[in-house]
């Protein structure tokens, strides 16, 4: 009889991720395995050892940790579930073949770089046009040439989590940036990428970008993703971003992916001495939106900027994770997320402010704000202070509120109808989040997203 | 009274607040081209009133009704009393941080604007139209740039709120203790600007504590509101006659 009990509980283990013994995989793991070893073959630089050697650690890593769960402390907000239990297909697009592009992409001004499904379409992309000392190379092409240089540029984050292992084991293609432009040439680049899902095929990309900023040099890079169409589909993106001393760059991001579609982001930035990240995230798109940003603050006297604004409706959930990690002194983060929810959506902030014991003179400041604009929606917030030295300023701060009815009632009666006096109250909300994208042209395109956004939650609160 | 001719029409209006009566039945008539003036000690249902005229949520109506230039005022959301030609000055501005004032100014006059079926103004009108206001007001542009009544003093609210009635031209105003908050000039220089908007067409509530305002903005009657009634009416001396004795009298007749 004891067999037969032990055999229940190693039934229930198969259906649990979060227990594994090694024999028992589950169906996610093993179907995203099962991918790596057919696809390995035709990935990128196969036949350069180093290459499958990190693609198979990846694939190690991932078969470990497999998928998290929400009894993973970092997921415990967000439940992946729906992510993993869809079986994602390859992307069917040839390399060169036709696309429409989806609407509302912006024009930010800058050359565009332009990724669909996670591959690289140099045909659609305008780099005739890219500025002066940036140069922008494929991933894939680089892989294939083996180049060694990348071996160092492209760093061993497998173990960092399930979803880097994943992308580091199936990335078919990424940009890879190096720019040396001086700060007064007003170098600037956007990153576009679309996807195709369609049909009853949902697909999955990796997408894995490298961006080095040269010592003093800056660099400002526009990111957005876009898609239309019902079609779920799983946008994986992992970037790693290195600046040098002084090095500046400013990188805003539009997450405008369809409705149905996972999106993971996760992002490293190394700064060194004096060196400024200066990033914004907005978030209108995607059922499941993770946004992941790990910065390391290496050299004394960097500086860290991370703002951004989540947008919930329907069912969305939407999650902000970020990590600070101060490892020099006389640095300093800033962070400051707005979320505004509506419908049932979901929003989370989990916001780490680590300072090492050597990072002294830290300055480190978090506020995450949240505005609820219905009964049903809800965020979780989490931040966490780590501190290790003992000369630091460390503040963090949140609130969550709903709109003032006496502000309301203001505009109404100077003749604003609601539906529009309530968006002039959620846009003077998101305002000095906004403020620190001092692009006009980029806050005007975030802008622009955040009124679509209104028009569809607006319409489900009156329907 | 002719109500049918003027222009408000409160008959019988009583009226809640947190379940409170605060209003108790208020018969008032304001002809268009006259300015009423109401008075009365704190508390005693002023604001209350101004709010329920412009449809202020958690004011509820228990009775009686606002007929406005011949529409059902209590039926209508705040939005549209306004687009009407309701316009009420607070008697506590309220503050819109993240709100600049010129586009607060600017969606107001538009969405009125629309709403009548006229033209809205783009930004380059309407920056001449509210700097000649300004300049009539005595206010430095600075104060389109910042956001709405935020780090504002208390007589700067007041004239904000002022702009705004210029702005708007409302055909039916009410001042909720526009003057209280006022230094001496400034007070002169928002009476002349009321004065402005004075006409045979417009209609105005002036609620006051000071005779001081009424040497200004003379009213063609004076209404005493205490305790959620009007008690008292008559013409301007009444002010004065008030001013000199005080509510005494009259609330222990009440
Ligand atoms: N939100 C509220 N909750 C409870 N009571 C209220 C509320 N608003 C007003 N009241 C009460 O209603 C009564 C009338 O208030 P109102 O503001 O209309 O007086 P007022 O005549 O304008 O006074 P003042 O001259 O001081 O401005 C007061 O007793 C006040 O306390
Ligand atoms: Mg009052």
């Amino acid at each position: 009889m004891a067999s037969s009990s032990r055999r229940r509980e190693m039934t229930t283990a198969v259906i649990d991720a979060a227990v594994q013994p090694a024999a028992l995989v589950h169906p996610a793991v093993a179907a995203a395995l099962a991918r790596h070893e057919a696809l390995a073959k035709r990935l990128p630089g196969h036949r350069h050892g180093w290459i499958r050697e990190m693609r198979e650690d990846a694939a190690a890593a991932f078969a470990r940790a497999g998928f998290p769960t929400r009894r993973n402390e970092e997921w415990h907000y967000t439940d992946p579930r729906a992510l993993v239990d869809t079986r994602f297909g390859e992307p069917i697009v040839a390399a060169d073949g036709a696309v429409t592009l989806p609407g509302g992409m912006p024009d930010a001004g800058a050359p565009k770089l332009m990724f669909v499904d996670g591959r690289f379409r140099p045909d659609l992309s305008e780099l005739a046009a890219l500025p002066d000392g940036v140069r922008v190379e494929s991933l894939a092409a680089l892989l294939e040439a083996g180049d060694e240089a990348l071996s160092l540029r492209l760093g061993s984050l497998a173990d960092r989590s399930s979803f880097v292992a994943l992308n580091a084991m199936l990335a078919e293609d990424g940009v890879v940036i190096t720019c040396t432009a001086a700060p007064d040439a007003g170098a600037r680049v956007h990153l576009v990428s679309i996807a195709t899902a369609s049909g009853d095929r949902p697909l999955a990309f990796h997408q894995r970008h490298v961006v080095s900023v040269a010592e003093g040099a800056s660099l400002a890079l526009f990111e957005s993703a876009h898609a239309a169409g019902a079609t779920p589909y799983f946008n994986n993106t992992v970037a790693e971003i290195t600046l040098g001393a002084r090095a500046r760059m400013t990188h805003v991001r539009l997450q405008a992916e369809a409705l149905g579609a996972f999106q993971v982001s996760t992002v490293f930035a190394h700064l060194a001495a004096g060196a400024e990240y200066d990033s914004f995230v907005l978030a209108a798109g995607a059922r499941l939106a993770r946004n992941e940003v790990h910065a390391r603050l290496e050299g004394t006297g960097a500086i860290v900027h991370l703002n951004g604004a989540q947008l919930g409706d329907g069912v969305r959930h939407v999650d902000t994770t970020t990590v600070i990690t101060h490892a020099a002194p006389a640095c300093a983060s800033r962070q400051t997320f707005k979320s505004v929810l509506s419908g049932r959506s979901r929003a989370v902030f989990q916001g780490k402010i680590h300072v090492h014991q050597v990072a002294q003179k830290t300055d480190g400041y978090q506020m995450n704000q949240a505005l609820l604009l219905s009964p049903e929606s809800e965020i979780d917030a989490k931040p966490q202070l780590e501190i290790y030295a003992d000369d630091v300023k460390c503040s963090h701060g949140a609130t969550v509120g709903e709109l003032d009815a006496n502000q309301l009632f203001y505009l109404r009666s100077r003749g604003i109808p609601a539906p529009e006096a309530r968006a002039m109250l959620i846009e003077a909300f998101l305002a000095d989040a906004l403020e620190a994208v001092r692009d006009e042209r980029l806050r005007a395109a975030l802008a622009d997203a955040t009124a679509l956004w209104w028009a569809r939650a607006h319409a489900e609160a009156g329907a | 009274m002719a109500t049918s001719e003027a222009m408000l029409a409160i008959e019988g209006l009583a009226a809640t607040v947190d379940e409170k009566p605060v209003l108790k039945g208020i018969d008032l008539s304001v002809p268009a081209g006259e300015v009423h003036a109401i008075m009365g000690p704190n508390g005693s249902g002023k604001s209350t009133l101004g709010y329920v005229l412009s449809g202020r949520e958690g004011y509820d109506v228990t009775g009686g009704s606002v007929s406005f230039r011949g529409q059902d005022l209590l039926a209508m959301e705040p939005e549209d009393r306004a687009a009407a030609g309701l316009f009420l000055a607070f008697q506590y501005p309220v503050e819109l941080p993240g709100v600049g004032n010129a586009n607060f100014l600017r969606q107001a006059l538009n969405a009125v604007r629309r709403k009548r079926g006229e033209a809205e103004l783009d930004a380059m009108q309407f920056l001449k139209l509210v700097r000649a206001k300004m300049k009539v007001l005595g206010m430095s542009e600075e104060m389109l740039k910042r956001f709405v009544n935020v780090g504002f003093s208390g007589g700067e609210k007041k004239r904000n709120e002022i702009l705004q009635m210029a702005v708007l031209e409302p055909a039916f105003c009410v001042l909720d203790e526009t003057d209280s908050g006022l230094d001496i000039d400034a007070l002169k220089i928002v009476a002349d600007g009321v004065n402005a908007l004075r006409g045979p067409e417009r209609g105005m509530l002036v609620i006051t504590h000071y005779q001081r305002l009424l040497a200004y903005i003379v009213p063609d009657r004076v209404h005493v509101l205490l305790g959620g009634r009007i008690v008292r009416s008559g013409g301007p001396e009444l002010a004065l006659e008030l001013e000199e004795k005080g509510y005494g009298e009259l609330q222990q007749a009440a």
